[in-house]
């Protein structure tokens, strides 16, 4: 059995991003111990359908897990390491918020076992921060990168790129300065324009113009140009970091390897079968009091369905995806999962390399996936 | 029953002229109301555009017909035949024999809106039948109407008399009983001898389920009557007539229709094709010495191949395509099979129009996903060895080496215009081969006469011509016959290699023109690819145009989802039936809109 990752969801934060369409809600009052006890529920479900096995990872997700307070992080942890066990070397991750209210709890949040935090920076120009609906500026989030590198032994920081009318020379500024602090991890999103939040109307509305493809694939090539030279290569699609400096966490994700979800919204993959919970934190403990744990679907998933989703996120990955254990992991063989003619057709465009252990896309073709994916996997 | 020639006098037969949505419908629904054909409860739909292209598009496509009756104020009771005509020039066939029923027409204007082009076009249609033209001024209840504006322009535009025309509100039901009483007063009776043979003009068919083909029908002379043997002069066939009678707009079997008559029969025919509109119904017996004049076969003037874009579809595409071939005998098809496309049939048409009516009854009442190929004309091809064949698709052109000579059909246009966009639409014939033959002027209207290519009109012609007017100009054509023409075939190459439905057969000068817009328009129709795509136009082996789609850079999220993996799961399977969908050619997925859309030339200026 391979390593276990456990994520846990914590729905909450001060105010809503314009840009935002993860599971989050703005509450008034959250009443804790109800939470803890919700939580702590949800968990012993999981274990009890997963036992016997070392967590080698837990992610705290949000939402904003940073507002959580460090009694309760230790709480959990404490939970998950006796129901599982730990491997040699958890990596204990939180998700937080750069403000100064949160950076006041990073050395509790550390003393209750978490060891590597992932910083929402976003930007680092104030005009930036204020367009993006954040709450902190420029000075105070840095000011909160200086406290979490104290007290934790990994950092990781969020920016967010391909903003509107956004230049190269901006960008490429403002990335070099973001890699001068010395963390050894990068996440680098290009601004997604999800339905539902408020950037999608002002993009209908014609009030917030998204840059045009052309320009996001140089502010790509621009980003791994620059990463690459400051030794923190793209591992994935958005993720910077030197040889073993990867979000174990997230790997496991893209390995497509076993992670259990707990807490509203958050997804799992285990026994192969696709989790979900209830996404409304009101409905999930609701449906925790009611069933004993939160979840809203549990499908078991066809061989060929996880040769998909393993395929969708393995070639996200530098390292690509390792053919003999897809076919251990789905029982389906090669010839069956990919379409032959259509990755020789994009190995001979440079998309892409083909040996007998692996499948890599290429640089040329990683800002191209979405595009090849659906080409490369056999119709079934 | 009462005096014949008293009942005869006492028959009025008229059509409504409308621009779409000036409130054709709306009155008509009104005029029936106002006269008891319907009860109110019934009334809630409009009753006489019956299918829902025809509702969307505003037009008629089938000629309709309804019959009033009507105390008028003088105390005696009239019989008024409405009929509704087709408003567009692929019908201008059906139109005119559907006008040629009648004697008069109400001019519906919208009081806010004013004269607009599809009133044109038809209002002169029916002067030339010399037909009395009553004006109504409708929606004179909008707070918008002008009337007095409106009835300048009828004068100024048309040239009717407007002082007498009916301020009316075709919605809240004003002046409806001032129309019927024009109607009676205006509209003169119909001739024709109850006594002569038989001659009565078949205006329209359909099949109804339950009846069978029904036959609207215009005596003109003599009388039909339930088990009477008749005739069809031009198809030369005989039935036995076992239904005669009148929608009002309920069926109602009458025991005659004489002289004068609008209504209809049934006579056991099983399908449309049997019935050629315009054609004259005459008895066995005593059968009228001669036909109506003014009868033209149909003819498929457009043919284009329609194949499913799933080849699996085919046999639905068969049967779909028999079953609407049941109510409508104007267009034609039969199997063909391309190397991109595969099986699929080769149609024909009255005209564009007509061509995505049935491309969109297909798609929409039979649930196909359709591939439509380049509209053609039928071109006569003389072989060097003397012989001759008749060319329907350009994929199938001979050798051009053995070719001797090509024809292609001609057509003489007239289109009326408001003088000052004369210039705009004089360029655009000059543009597509025009030869002007005559120019006239009526007011400041002018009336312009062109011999053209037809393969120059059957793309976007129309849409052009509307779009120069601003909707002003009306537009009429009739064919003149074959003529000789400097004309080849040009291919479209897309990454190199030939698409045979994108092919077509242009005039030499033409081409280069017509290719670098073809490349152009594909440029914008066909999606970036992973790779870079030459787009070429060639005739022969030489290339005469070029475009480049560049390579497509990005298509990636670069966004955080952590273990949410359902959300893209489902984007990439959707992906995935959509290119299960794509035709390829040369590894190129082309959009099915982008046969016809590229087609259409658009702005040349
Ligand atoms: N206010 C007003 N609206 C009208 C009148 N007559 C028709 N309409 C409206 O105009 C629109 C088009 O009418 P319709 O009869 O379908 O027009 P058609 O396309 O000429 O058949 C509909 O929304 C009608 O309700 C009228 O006299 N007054
Ligand atoms: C789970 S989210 C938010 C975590 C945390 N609450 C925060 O805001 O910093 C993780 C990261 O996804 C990125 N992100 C969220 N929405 C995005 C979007 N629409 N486009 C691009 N990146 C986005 C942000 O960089 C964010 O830090
Ligand atoms: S971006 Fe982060 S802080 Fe903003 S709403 Fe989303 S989860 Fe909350
Ligand atoms: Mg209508």
């Amino acid at each position: 059995m391979g390593p276990l990752a456990l994520y846990v969801h914590w729905p909450f934060c001060v105010s809503k991003c314009p840009y935002c369409d993860f599971n989050s809600h703005v509450r008034a009052q959250v009443d804790v111990a109800v939470w803890e006890a919700a939580l702590l529920t949800d968990m012993a479900y999981e274990a009890a359908q997963v036992p016997g096995r070392k967590l080698s990872s837990i992610f705290f997700g949000g939402g904003t897990p940073s507002l959580m307070p460090p009694a309760l992080v230790a709480k959990l942890i404490v939970a998950a390491e006796r129901h599982w066990g730990f491997a040699d070397g958890i990596e204990i991750t939180l998700e937080a918020n750069p403000s100064s209210v949160e950076a006041a709890n990073f050395e509790d949040l550390a003393q209750a076992g978490i060891n590597r935090v992932s910083l929402g920076l976003q930007s680092l120009d104030d005009q930036t921060l204020e367009f993006l609906g954040r709450a902190h500026d420029v000075e105070e989030g840095l000011a909160a990168l200086d406290t979490a590198q104290q007290a934790f032994d990994r950092v990781s920081f969020d920016l967010i790129y391909a903003r509107p009318s956004q230049s190269l020379e901006s960008w490429s500024a403002e990335l070099q300065r973001a890699l001068s602090f010395g963390t050894d991890h990068l996440s680098l999103y290009q601004l997604t324009i999800e339905p539902g939040t408020r950037f999608e109307t002002l993009v209908r509305t014609g009030e917030l113009i998204p840059a045009d493809d052309d320009h996001m694939a140089d502010l790509f090539d621009l980003t791994r140009n620059l990463t690459t030279a400051a030794g923190l290569p793209a591992y994935e699609i958005s993720n910077h970091a030197p040889l073993g400096q990867e979000s174990r966490h997230n790997l496991t994700y893209w390995r497509y390897q076993d992670y259990v979800g707990i807490g509203p919204g958050a997804h799992g993959r285990r026994l192969e079968s696709a989790t979900e919970r209830h996404k409304k934190p009101e409905n999930f403990l609701s449906a925790v009091a009611r069933n004993g744990n939160g979840l809203k679907v549990e499908q078991p998933l066809a061989p060929e369905t996880r040769a998909m989703e393993a395929l969708m996120m393995g070639l996200r990955l530098a390292e690509g995806v390792p053919l003999e254990a897809l076919e251990a992991k789905t029982g389906l063989t090669i010839a069956h999962m990919l379409d032959a003619p259509a990755v020789d057709q994009l190995a001979k465009l440079g998309l892409l390399t083909m040996t007998d252990q692996r499948l890599t896309i290429s640089a040329k073709g990683m800002p191209l996936l979405d595009a090849l994916l659906p080409k490369i996997i056999a119709d079934i | 029953m009462t005096d014949p020639s008293y009942y005869q006098d006492h028959i009025r037969n008229f059509s409504i002229i409308a621009h779409i949505d000036h409130g054709k419908s709306t009155l008509a629904d009104r005029l029936i109301q106002q006269t008891g054909g319907l009860t109110q409860r019934e009334m809630s739909e409009q009753v006489l555009d019956n299918m829902d292209i025809e509702k969307e598009r505003g037009i008629t496509i089938k000629a309709q017909t309804v019959r009033l009756h009507y105390t008028a104020k003088n105390g005696e009771n009239y019989e008024l035949s409405l009929m509704d005509t087709p408003g567009h020039v692929d019908f201008a066939y059906e139109v005119s024999r559907s006008l040629a029923a009648c004697e008069g027409a109400l001019l519906v204007v919208d009081a806010a809106q004013g004269v607009e082009a599809q009133t044109l076009a038809n209002v002169y249609q029916s002067i030339e039948h010399d037909h009395e033209i009553i004006p109504v001024l409708n929606k004179v209840d909008l707070p918008a109407a002008e009337p007095e504006r409106v009835r300048h322009e009828i004068e100024e535009i048309i040239g009717l008399d407007a002082s007498e025309a009916v301020l009316a509100s075709a919605k809240s039901g004003i002046g409806i009983e001032d129309i019927l009483e024009q109607i009676v007063a205006k509209i003169p009776p119909p001739g024709g001898d109850r006594n002569k043979p038989l001659k009565a003009m078949l205006v329209d068919s359909w099949y109804d389920p339950y009846l069978g083909v029904v036959i609207l029908v215009r005596v003109i002379d003599g009388v039909l009557k339930k088990g009477l043997k008749i005739k069809f002069m031009a198809q030369g066939t005989e039935h036995l007539v076992d239904r005669v009678g009148c929608m009002r707009p309920k069926i109602e079997q009458l025991p005659e229709l004489a002289a004068g008559e609008i209504g209809f029969i049934t006579a056991q025919i099983k399908e449309v094709s049997q019935t050629a509109v315009g054609d004259t119904i005459t008895t066995v017996k005593d059968s009228a010495p001669e036909p109506l004049p003014g009868f033209k076969e149909v003819q498929s003037v457009v043919f284009c191949g329609l194949f499913p874009v799933d080849a699996a579809d085919f046999e639905k595409l068969r049967e779909s395509i028999s079953k609407l071939r049941l109510n409508d005998a104007s267009f034609t098809f039969e199997m063909e099979s391309s190397a991109a496309l595969g099986q699929g049939f080769r149609c024909g048409f009255l005209g564009l129009l007509h061509l995505e009516i049935i491309q969109e009854r297909l798609t929409r009442e039979y649930d196909l996903d359709l591939i439509t190929t380049a509209p053609s004309v039928v071109y006569k091809i003389i072989m060097n060895d003397g012989s001759e064949q008749f060319l329907h698709n350009p994929a199938d052109m001979p050798d051009v080496v053995k070719i001797a000579e090509i024809e292609e059909p001609w057509i003489e246009a007239t289109i009326y215009c408001p003088d000052e966009y004369l210039g705009g639409i004089l360029k655009l014939c000059q543009d597509r081969r025009g030869i002007q033959k005559n120019l006239t002027y009526v007011g400041d209207r002018a009336q312009v006469v062109y011999e053209l290519p037809l393969n120059e009109v059957v793309f976007d012609f129309y849409d052009r011509l509307k779009s120069i007017s601003r909707g002003y100009a009306s537009f009429d054509y009739h064919q003149i016959g074959l003529r000789n023409g400097q004309l080849v075939k040009m291919n479209i190459m897309v990454n190199g290699d030939p698409v045979d439905a994108l092919s077509m057969i242009v005039h030499r000068d033409a081409a280069e023109v017509r290719g670098r817009h073809m490349c152009e328009r594909l440029k914008e129709l066909i999606p970036r690819h992973l790779f870079k795509i030459p787009v070429q136009a060639a005739i022969g082996g030489k290339v005469i145009a070029r475009e480049t789609i560049s390579a497509m850079r990005k298509d990636v999220t670069a966004k955080c989802y952590g273990g949410d993996i359902s959300r893209k799961k489902k984007l990439l399977e959707k992906q995935k039936k959509g290119k299960a969908k794509m035709r390829e050619y040369g590894n190129v997925s082309i959009p099915q809109e982008a046969f016809i859309a590229a087609l259409k030339m658009g702005d040349e200026s």
